[in-house]
Formats: structure tokens, sequence, C-alpha cells
């Protein structure tokens, strides 16, 4: 069985960008878990019978109460030796036995992990800068003279050096240089990414490697408390502490807990009365059996294998309360870029306007883009390649054939004549483009391409007449890219020194990633709404906004209007989520409510937000929200069940005790079970087993849909409640069978 | 009219056409209530007389309590309520207007204390024996108002907390609540109740008991009282103390079919228009309709079901008898006494116009089982409803989970304190009544009252605490409750059965009052629909279920098995 709830993958990132370390899952952590091995239970062994100490058990009121009867069983059973009493004694301590038995197993999957991230902790050499802190800001500090330190002595604002092929000596961030660092040992990528000072990608991490350069380093967190000794405890649980919905469950189980031992202690003075007593044994055989052992034993297990699901998806959660608000979020903030576009525009069609055809327009804007490097550029020449073949036989409408030798720029494309003059894209023309030499039909060709107003300007400039008709189509053409979110590039030329004329529109575009609309749609079946955070304009943010689906947008933000936001929502008492990894972020991420900061970040973003994503996905905010909600429906999924068991428990167990004096309870034994001895222990195996079948679920975690609540909880009930109350029916009685076959019951 | 028609009608169909009468009139009423109690306890202004009261008593209606402040304010009042009523007991002798009746004892002065104020009236004495018309109209009917305003007052409260966002756990003021809900609600409705019966033949006067001597030379006892007056906030109100010892088995309380069926409106008026309140006042139509559902549901399976066990007789006696007769009025028959007896179980009355000890072992099981449910179907008048809201956070918490959600219920979050104060609550009442009947049926004194041996017996004392404890009233006869053991334990009972869950409530109140409105989504658990009624409907009984299952298979269960 392996461990695998998403519905749909993860938009992949942004192709042409390996320095983000985005994209694929990745094999290595991911490997395929089965949801109980026994090599798993083995290593738990141990784990399960040092949590049997009461000491420890006394935090789980519920499996508590069952220690302490299986304790009397116990006693009982060895002051009055007998079948009956031996076996529900076993049985008992099977029972809390199955519990610690969970929690444990359930742990064991982080150890694994953390003893890998403990190897990362070998103690370093660092090289500290001195007297870094008295450094004006300009200078380099590369050349300061340094004293080698261990690691662990590093405070906080120490500067460090480190060269190429080693170890950083903690985490921090890049204040000078440039280098390439091998992070696999915390996020097992294996491609190198690129760590420099200033902007979003000057985090380091203690632990990973610099492979080329030198980089000054200032160190932002303490020995003994970094990122690879969080993720150490996080995946461990040894910090685990209760969530508060788990303690909120928690009083509702202990009080049911209570309930019933005021129930099963109140039923013996009811038994004397009815001239019937009760043998301690049986009363604690029913207490144990009433009380809601099945959610009680698996539900710390639950909790853990919910961190250790996000553990699996590259996800480190510095705080249950956040897996668990996870599940709450109502709002979603992603940023456009790099999210839910691919993050680059791109040219997506060429629109001439009349007098020209699309072929023509096409040449020129392929022409005017195969010496320019920016994505725009490489798009257009991608563009062309892709839709008009023709052109790259060399026909070149209204000129010479170029010289097919000539073909450096592009692959498979016709490259630029020999002559060609690059024309950059300068400030002040706003416009690129290309000069080609004069051939035989006619003089020097210009072809412009850049904004409306700019190229317009040009076309005027060259004594050109834009017609009012011309003006208007092109007009015209222009707002209809910019309305549909695109961005228009207008394309001219100019042939000797006749007026330029205008060719026509090609489209740039933010390209939305696949399968975002069905995310989308999923996270509205959940009841989330999804804003979109994006510096563009108003039109154009809108009409990314409709193509990809997204419920709202936020457009021409800054970061203030970002958190502006994150406090409106919250200030009506929404939940809001958002992932983030700027330095101008961190607010935000701090205020939201779950803010995921990617790895690949700023250190203020990561120290800011309440998770981070090593693989710097943004999309696994989705991800994050469908953990969240799996864990609140496994534990109310088993706490229904757990609680719908004891109708068949009653039914079991009240006829075996009563019989004797009321035989008219005959009737009320449905199951037709045995003996009043097989009829006690059967339930009570069958309380113990229970437990002992659902553990593979409760890791697991139920399975989740995206679905209406009124959807979710139909099914749910539907499984867990009237499945919860006939299978132990069933169960007892099959017990049962084998139960009666027992000698001396 | 009625009495014709159950005449002319066979039993079944005039049970039927009784309970459609009563289910019109219920809805057709409820809903103009409903909203003209909303606007009761939301309006700013205030009565002339009401402002006159406040003056006196020197409070400041418009001063917006917290919740502790106004908890304090209701224990003071009731406290000083148990006081009064004790005194005006144990003085009786030295006061006017006595009938030349004596006191009472201590013990039965404060079991009867307590009784009034908490809404249980459960009645140890015989009324016409032991209570003169001071003691009956200056403290029983003087607490049958303000006991079930107070009811009121911490429904509406908790209904507060739900409609509130953002305050500092003000839940609005006790005196006001107390007040308007006395003058504006419970006053006029009493006045029309009281005039209504008085014409169809209930007593209304200040005479004296009188012994007369008959034509045939016997001695007849004619009881004089201000009966009506008082039997009008008895049953509107969801008391219970009937002005007689035979309660509304009495010809003088309740002469014919028709007053029967005035008095199971009275009683099931106000408790079933809360919901709309609740309604209204979240906002939410759909949301009372919803608890208005899970109510009705419940008290009419507890109906279908008592009427059924009645009407079928089964058991050894009714099936030598002919039909189920027992301990029950000619003049109602088994379906009028049926509806009766789960009403008044249902709500938290306690009144009764038959012999609920002499009922069926599956009928006497129902109405115990009514008790047991906490009254909330539709339960006393306040009671009920913060009873029933109780419970909707219990399902709302488990049925949220299974949404993926931290459970809200209503816009808020239920977390660790609310959860807190609904446990505890859950715990209290079955804690009490447990406890209660397994002390009584092992100690001496206990077991002395008990007349019935075997499982009869147990239902009598389990019956008896339920009662006391769920601030019923009513009582299985066979039981001699009028012990020093059973008046201080049951006194015991009704105090902490009353105020526990009340100061449980209004602390829920606060904190809800406190938290933010979170704005509901597609991913909220819709609590209107009728998959969350039938979902509250189950916890309903399945937390009563498995609490009460090992004593009811003791009790009724083996009784009906028989």
């Amino acid at each position: 069985m392996t461990i695998d709830i998403r519905n749909a993958p993860a938009g992949s990132a942004a192709p042409g960008s390996p320095t983000t370390g985005a994209g694929e899952p990745r094999a290595a952590r991911r490997t395929t878990q089965r949801a109980l091995t026994w090599a798993q239970v083995r290593s738990a062994l141990p784990g399960a019978l040092r949590k049997l100490d009461p000491r420890v058990l006394y935090t789980s009121p519920v499996m508590f109460v069952v220690e302490v009867g299986a304790v009397v069983t116990t006693v009982l059973a060895v002051v009055e030796p007998g079948v009956f009493a031996g076996w529900i004694a076993v049985w008992l301590w099977a029972t809390v036995f199955f519990a610690t038995l969970a929690e444990s197993v359930a742990e064991s999957r982080g150890k694994a992990q953390a003893s890998t991230l403990r190897a990362t902790q070998r103690q370093t050499t660092a090289r500290r800068v001195v007297g870094a802190k008295d450094m004006p800001a300009a200078g380099s500090r590369m050349d300061l003279p340094t004293v080698e330190v261990p690691s662990s002595t590093l405070r906080v604002g120490d500067v460090v050096v480190v060269a190429a092929g080693e170890t950083l000596p903690g985490d921090g961030d890049v204040i000078e240089g440039v280098a390439s660092v091998d992070e696999s040992a915390v996020t097992g990528e294996s491609a190198p990414v690129i760590r420099e000072s200033g902007g979003d990608r000057s985090a380091v991490t203690g632990g990973t490697v610099v492979l080329s350069d030198r980089i000054v380093v200032r160190i932002t967190a303490p020995a003994g408390s970094t990122f690879v000794d969080r993720m150490i405890a996080l995946v461990e649980g040894s910090e685990r502490q209760r969530t508060p919905n788990e303690v909120a469950l928690n009083i509702l189980l202990t009080s049911l807990t209570i309930v019933f031992l005021l129930a099963v202690a109140t039923l013996q003075p009811f038994a004397v009365y009815s001239g019937s007593r009760q043998s301690l044994l049986v009363l604690v055989a029913l207490l144990v059996c009433l009380i809601p052992t099945t959610i009680g034993a698996l539900l710390s297990a639950i909790g853990i294998a919910g961190m250790d699901r996000l553990v699996q998806r590259n996800v480190l959660a510095m705080s249950g309360r956040a897996v668990e608000a996870a599940g709450d979020v109502d709002v979603l903030l992603l940023d456009k870029t790099g999210t839910i576009t691919y993050g680059n525009r791109r040219a997506t069609e060429v629109l001439p306007v009349a007098g020209t055809t699309s072929r023509e327009l096409a040449v020129a804007a392929r022409l005017a883009s195969l010496a320019d490097e920016t994505p725009e550029g490489r798009s257009i020449v991608d563009l062309v390649d892709a839709h008009h073949p023709s052109v790259e036989c060399g026909v070149f409408v209204g000129s010479e054939p170029a010289d097919p030798t000539n073909t450096q720029h592009s692959t498979g494309g016709v490259g630029l004549p020999d002559g060609a003059e690059l024309v950059v894209f300068s400030a002040v023309t706003r416009m690129s483009g290309v000069d080609l030499p004069a051939s035989a039909t006619g003089g020097v060709r210009r072809i412009r391409k850049g904004a409306g107003s700019a190229v317009e300007l040009w076309v005027r400039g060259t004594g050109a007449q834009v017609s009012a008709a011309d003006g208007g189509q092109l007009a015209a053409l222009v707002d209809a890219v910019a309305g549909e979110g695109g961005t228009p590039l207008v394309v001219a030329e100019q042939v000797g020194e006749a007026p330029a004329r205008v060719l026509g529109v090609v489209r740039l575009k933010d390209v939305v990633k696949e399968g975002m609309r069905e995310r989308f749609d999923q996270l509205r079946a959940m009841g989330i709404r999804s804003v979109m955070v994006t510096g563009d304009n108003q039109v154009t943010a809108r009409a990314i906004a409709a193509e990809a689906g997204v419920d709202d947008v936020l457009a021409e933000a800054t970061p203030e209007d970002k958190l502006d936001l994150i406090r409106r929502e919250q200030e009506g008492g929404r939940l809001v989520a958002m992932a983030g990894d700027g330095t101008n972020d961190a607010p935000a991420l701090a205020q939201s409510d779950v803010g995921v900061a990617m790895n690949t970040g700023t250190s203020a973003a990561k120290e800011a937000g309440n998770m981070v994503d090593l693989d710097s996905d943004p999309t696994k905010l989705i991800e994050i929200v469908e953990i969240g909600k799996q864990l609140l429906i496994t534990r109310g999924a088993l706490t229904t069940f757990s609680v719908a068991n004891d109708i068949a428990k009653y039914f079991a167990i009240l006829p075996a005790m009563f019989i004797p004096v009321f035989p008219q309870l005959d009737v009320l034994n449905v199951m037709r079970l045995a003996s009043p001895g097989s009829a006690i222990l059967s339930a009570v195996i069958f309380n113990a087993l229970i437990i002992l079948a659902l553990i593979p679920l409760s890791l697991r975690g139920v399975r989740y849909r995206p679905a209406s609540a009124s959807a979710l909880l139909r099914r749910n009930l539907l499984i867990y409640g009237l499945g919860g109350l006939v299978a132990p029916f069933l169960g007892i009685k099959l017990i049962d069978l084998l139960v009666s076959l027992l000698p001396g019951l | 009219m009625i009495g014709v028609l159950t005449a002319v009608l066979s039993p079944v169909v005039a049970a039927v056409a009784q309970i459609l009468v009563l289910l019109v009139l219920l809805a057709a009423v409820h809903l103009p209530l409903g909203a003209y109690l909303a606007r009761t306890y939301t309006s700013p202004n205030h009565l002339r007389v009401e402002r006159l009261w406040y003056r006196a008593v020197r409070v400041d209606p418009d001063a917006e309590q917290r919740w502790t402040t106004y908890l304090m304010s209701l224990l003071g009042f009731s406290l000083v309520s148990v006081l009064f009523l004790y005194g005006l007991e144990r003085l009786q002798a030295h006061l006017p207007w006595n009938l030349g009746l004596t006191g009472f004892d201590p013990a039965g002065a404060w079991n009867s204390a307590v009784s009034f104020t908490t809404n249980t009236n459960w009645q140890w004495y015989s009324g016409e024996a032991a209570a003169g018309h001071l003691l009956q109209m200056a403290g029983f009917a003087v607490q049958n108002f303000v006991s079930a305003s107070v009811g009121m007052a911490v429904a509406i409260a908790l209904v507060r907390g739900f409609a509130r966002s953002g305050t500092d756990a003000r839940i609005g003021n006790f005196w006001s609540d107390l007040t308007r809900g006395v003058v504006r609600v419970l006053l006029p409705l009493a006045a029309v109740a009281a005039v209504v019966l008085m014409a169809s033949g209930v007593i209304q006067n200040l005479d004296p008991h009188t012994a007369l001597r008959t034509v045939e030379g016997a001695s007849q006892h004619v009881l004089g009282g201000p009966v009506a007056s008082q039997e009008a906030i008895k049953d509107l109100g969801t008391n219970g103390g009937g002005f007689f010892n035979a309660n509304s088995a009495h010809p003088l309380e309740n002469p014919t079919p028709f007053t029967n069926l005035v008095e199971i409106f009275l009683l099931l008026l106000i408790p079933f228009s809360l919901p709309r309140t609740f309604g209204l006042m979240v906002g939410d139509r759909r949301q009372g309709w919803a608890i208005l559902g899970v109510m009705a549901g419940l008290w009419a399976a507890s109906l279908a079901l008592t009427t059924w066990a009645e009407m079928a007789g089964p058991g050894a006696a009714p099936q030598a008898a002919g039909a189920a007769m027992e301990g029950k009025e000619t003049r109602f028959g088994l379906a009028a006494s049926a509806l009766f007896a789960v009403s008044t179980t249902a709500t938290s009355t306690g009144s009764v116009n038959s012999m609920h000890d002499s009922f069926t072992a599956p009928g006497g099981g129902m109405l115990l089982f009514n008790m047991l449910l906490g009254e909330v179907a539709p339960g006393g008048v306040g009671a009920g409803l913060y009873g029933m809201l109780v419970l909707a956070v219990v399902a709302v918490f488990v049925a949220g989970l299974m949404v993926g959600r931290t459970p809200e219920y209503l816009g808020k979050k239920i977390g660790r304190p609310e959860m807190t104060v609904v446990a505890l609550y859950v715990l209290t009442v079955p804690a009490l009544v447990l406890v209660g009947t397994a002390v009584s049926v092992v100690v001496e004194p206990g077991l002395a009252g008990v007349q019935d041996p075997g499982p009869h017996g147990l239902s009598e004392v389990l019956y008896a605490f339920a009662s006391a404890a769920n601030n019923n009233g009513s009582a299985f006869a066979g039981l001699t409750s009028g012990t020093p053991f059973y008046e201080v334990a049951q006194g015991l009972a009704m105090l902490a059965g009353r105020f526990i869950p009340i100061a449980l409530v209004l602390a829920l109140a606060g904190r809800l009052a406190s938290q933010t409105t979170v704005p509901a989504t597609s991913g909220t658990l819709p609590t209107h629909r009728p998959l969350f009624a039938g979902l509250l409907a189950a916890v309903t009984i399945v937390v009563v279920g498995l609490t009460f299952i090992p004593v009811l298979s003791l009790g009724p269960v083996v009784e009906s098995l028989s």
C-alpha cells in the first residue's frame, strides 16, 4: 500500500530555473512506504514496551485506565487463577500494548530520517572572520583575517568564510559572493543550487556543502538550534506537543471515560440490589470495552503520522498547530509568478495588421529576436519556429534570403545574416531590434519591437503617417491583447529611408501552468478561496486570474498590500495561508496562519513562516491543506467508530452479566454468543484487535477527496458511523466462535 | 368537544386527532411567539413598569454583564429565592391565609424551597394538606414565574453568545432578562391561559378547603383556592407543581379533555417556540428549524412508543384488566394520558394527569428515558434549548472533525475551553442520577422508601433521581420520598442539577461571545441540514443511551421483557 493522497500532480516549476531547486518530488525521500511492515513493527517493539510505563501513559487517560484495569485483572488472575481471568488479563495488556505499539511505529518512521540528518551534523571547523562587525559596509570581507573555530562555538552575528569543498558550519545568510551549494543532505535534491548575497536566494543551511567559489556568511542561528536541529527534533517527534484540537478531543474522550467509569461503578450497586453481584473482573472488562479505547489508543499515532506525511512531501512544519490550522484555511494567497504561471512571459501568437501577412510579421519578429537573449525574445523565436515552420527555410519576405551558414543563434532556425547590427533595449527608446545590411532589393532594413507607444513614436519619426485606420486597428489589437492579460509587443520595420510601417503585434503572455484550474476547483469544493497576488496591473491580473480560475486577485500588490489583505481577512475571522520566499514576504508570512516559506528563500522568510517547503514549490500549499484536513478527519472518523462500537459491546456483555438472575435478558443476546464467559472475552478481544487492525489506517490517514462538507460528512458517517455500529457485531460473533473452543472457559 | 369526539371516534383515531390538533396549534403559534420572544430579549426599550421595578431594586438594566457577573446575579437571586421560600414554609403557621396548616419541617422545607427555585417542583407533600393560600401564591406561584424566567434568561444568554462576535464575554443583563421574561412573556400568557382554564371549569377562588356532610351522611372535602392562575403558570413555565396532590389528574385542576389539551399545549408552547427565537437571534432561521426538528422528532418518537405501549397494554396486569387503565383518569383515557405524560417528561414540567408508576413497563421506561435525555425534546423553558445547544456542540465537534476542519458551530470554533465546559455539562446530570440512585439502592434509608422490590423498585429510585437532577418533578408514586434521606438527597440533586449546568452554559456563552465569528464557506459543516439534525438526534440518544443502558437494562428493560 503506497501512501499518496495527492489527486493531481503539483504544477511543475518553471522550466529553465534549476537554481530554485523546485520541481519533481524526489524519490530519495519518498521511498515507497508500506503502511506497516514487519521490520517497522520489530524496530518499534522496544519503544512500545517503554511506553507502557504509567508515568508516560498517564497523558492518555483512556489508555491509562486500561492499564490500571490490566493490572487489576492480573492481580485477580494471580490471586484466583482461572482460564477466564487469565485470558482477560492477557487481552487487556494486549490492548494497552497495541496502543503504545501504534505510537512507537508512527515515531519509528521519523527515526531513520533523523539519523540521516544527524550525519550532517558532524563537528566542522569554521573560519570566522575577525573584526567583521567593525567592517564598513563597503569593501570586501573575503580578505579579512580569519581564525579557525569549532562550528559549535559560533554565535548569531558571527561572519564566516566558506570556500569550495567546505561544509557550511551553520545556518546563515550569504552577505558576499556567490557559490553553488549541494543541499542534498537536507532537501534530498542532488542538483546543486546557487546561493548569492542580496536578493531572495541568500539563505544557506548548516551541513550543506559549498561546491564552487567562496562566500561570506553571517550566522543567523546559534549552534544547537539550526534548521537541521529543528528538523531532527521534528521528524523524531521528540518535541511533539499536543495540538489544540487533539487536546480538545482528549477532553471529550476523558469525559466519556468518566461517564463510563460512573456507569460501570454504579452498576455494582444496581447489581447487588438486583441480587447478582458482579465480579471485579467482569466490571473491569466491561469498562475497558466501553471507554473509547480505539481512538484513545491511536490518537497520538494519528498526530505523529500526520506530521510524517508532511515530511514525506518535504515540508517541515515547525508546529503541529500549523498543520491543524492548514485544515481550516479559508483563504489561500498565491503569488502569480512561479506559482500560477511559469513566471516568464512567453510569446503565444502573432497578430498582423491589415496589409501584412502573419508570416511576414513572424519573420520580422523572429529576426528582431534572434539576438535577444531575454526569455521573451527566446520565446518569440520558439513560437515562430514551432508555428511557422516555413520560416526555417529561409524565406524572407521582401528581402534577400539569408546566408544559411549563419545559423548560430537558434537550433533549427535560420540565423541572422552577416553584418546584422543588434539594437539593444534602452530605457530611452524602450525598443530593441536589429538592423540588417542593405541588400539588392532595398536599403538597410531596420526592424524594431517594443511597447506600442514607443514603436509608434519611432514610426512617426521616420516620416510615416500612421493613418487613422491603421492606428485604430493597431490600437484595437493592442487593447485586445492587454485585455486578455497579455503584453502586446508591436513590431515595425523600415526599409531604406522609406517611412517605417507597423507590421503587427506579438502577444506576450504569462502562461498559466497546466492543471491549475482543476486545483482551484478542488480548493473551491473544499471551501477555500484562492487569491492571486501579483504586481501586474488590474486588467492583466484579472485576465490571468480568470484563465487560471482563481477566485480573487490582488493586483499591483506591494508587500504592505499583502499584509493588509491578510489582516483584513483575519479580522473577518478567516484563516489565511500563503507561500513566500523573499525578505519582504516575511511580515506577511508571520501574519498568516499558515505561512509556508520556500527553502530557497531568505532566512528571514524561513524564520517568519511556520512551515518550510524543501522543494520550494508554492503549489504544495494545496497538499498541506489536504494533509491538515485528513488529520482531522481521521480523528473524527475513529472517534465515531469507537463510540459506535459500544452498542454491540453492550449487547454482548450485559446479557452475559445478568442472564443468571434475569433469564429474560437472553433475547438481548442477539449475537447468540456461546456462554457468558466467551461473550465477555470476545468483546475484550475484539476491542484489542480492532486497535491493531486500525493502526495502518491511523498511519495512512482516512482517504480524503476534496468535496463539500456535507458530502464528506455523509460519506464518513456511513463508513465509520454505520460501519462502527455493524462491524463489532460480526467481529465479536466470529471471535466468539473461536473463543468458545477454548478449553476451560 | 374533544370529549364528544373521543367518545364517538375509535380510540386510535381520537388519539391521532388529538395529537394533530395539538401540532397544528403549536405550529401556528410558535412562529409569532418565537419572534415575539426574540424581540423581547433584544429590544433596547423598557416598559414603564419595568423601569419602576429596576429603580426599586436599584439595578441598571442597560449594563451589559460579563458571564461571571451574569452568573453571580443569577445565583444571588436564586439564593434569595430559596431563603425566602424556606422562610415562608417554615413560618406558615404564623402567617395569614394558612388555612390552619402548620409549617414545614426543616428537611421538607429545604426540599420544597430548592424544588420550586430550580423549576423542578418536586412535591414530597400533598398540596391541599400542606400548603395554604399564602404559601401557594406568594411562594410557589412566584417561583413558578421567576424560575421559568431564569431558565429562559440562561438560554437567551447562550444564544447571545452565538450571535455576538468579539465582545469581552458580555452576554446581556440578568435583571433585564429576568424581568422581561416575567413581565412581557409569562404574565400575559399565563393570564390568558388562566382565563381559558377558568372558563372551562378550573376553579379560581380564595375559599378554604371545607368539609361537608353529604345527603347520604358521608363526609366530603370541598377544596378551594386560586387554582386556575396557578395551573396556567404551572404548565406554561414547565414547573409542574400541582395545587393539589393529584396534580393535573385532579378534576379541579384539569376537569375535561379540553383543559387537558390546553395544559399540554401550554407546557409545550414556550419550549417549542424558543428554537425560532434562537434562529432569529443568530440571524439564520434555518438553524432554528434544525433544532426544532430534532426536538420535535424525539418528542414524536417517544410519544409514538409510549402511546403504543399504553394502548397495546403489554404485561400481565393490563392483559388481565383488558387495558392499561390503572392509574389513569377515565375522562382522559389512554392516549391523552400518554400524550400528557410524554410531554411533561420531555419538558421539565413534571405535572401529571396520570400515575406514571402505573404505566406499562415500556411506557414508563420511555417516560424515564425522556428525562434521562436531559429534557431536551423540547425540554423546560430555556433549559431545553440550552441543553440541546450544548449537545449540538458535541455533535458539531465529532461531525466537524469528519469534514476536516476544526469544529465550528454558527461560526464559533469549538476548541479546548469550549469542549471542557461542554464535557463537564454532559457529565454533571448523569453523574448525579447514577450516584444518587446507586447510593439509594444500597443504603438502608434509601431502600426503606422503595415500595416494590425487584426491577420496578430500581426504576422508581432511578426515576426519582432522574426527575430531581433534570429538574422535572414528576414521580413514580411507588417511592416514598417524604423521608429526610430523600428530601435532602433530592434537594442536593435538584440544586446541583440546575445550577452547575447553568454555570457551565453561561461560561460557554461568555466564551463564545468573546470569539470572533468565522464566516461560513462550502467547507464549513452545514448545521441546518437534515443530515446534521439526524446526527444531533443520534448523539442525544447515544450519549444518554450508553450512559444509562446498564441501569435501564436492570430496571425497565427487564420489566418489559418479563
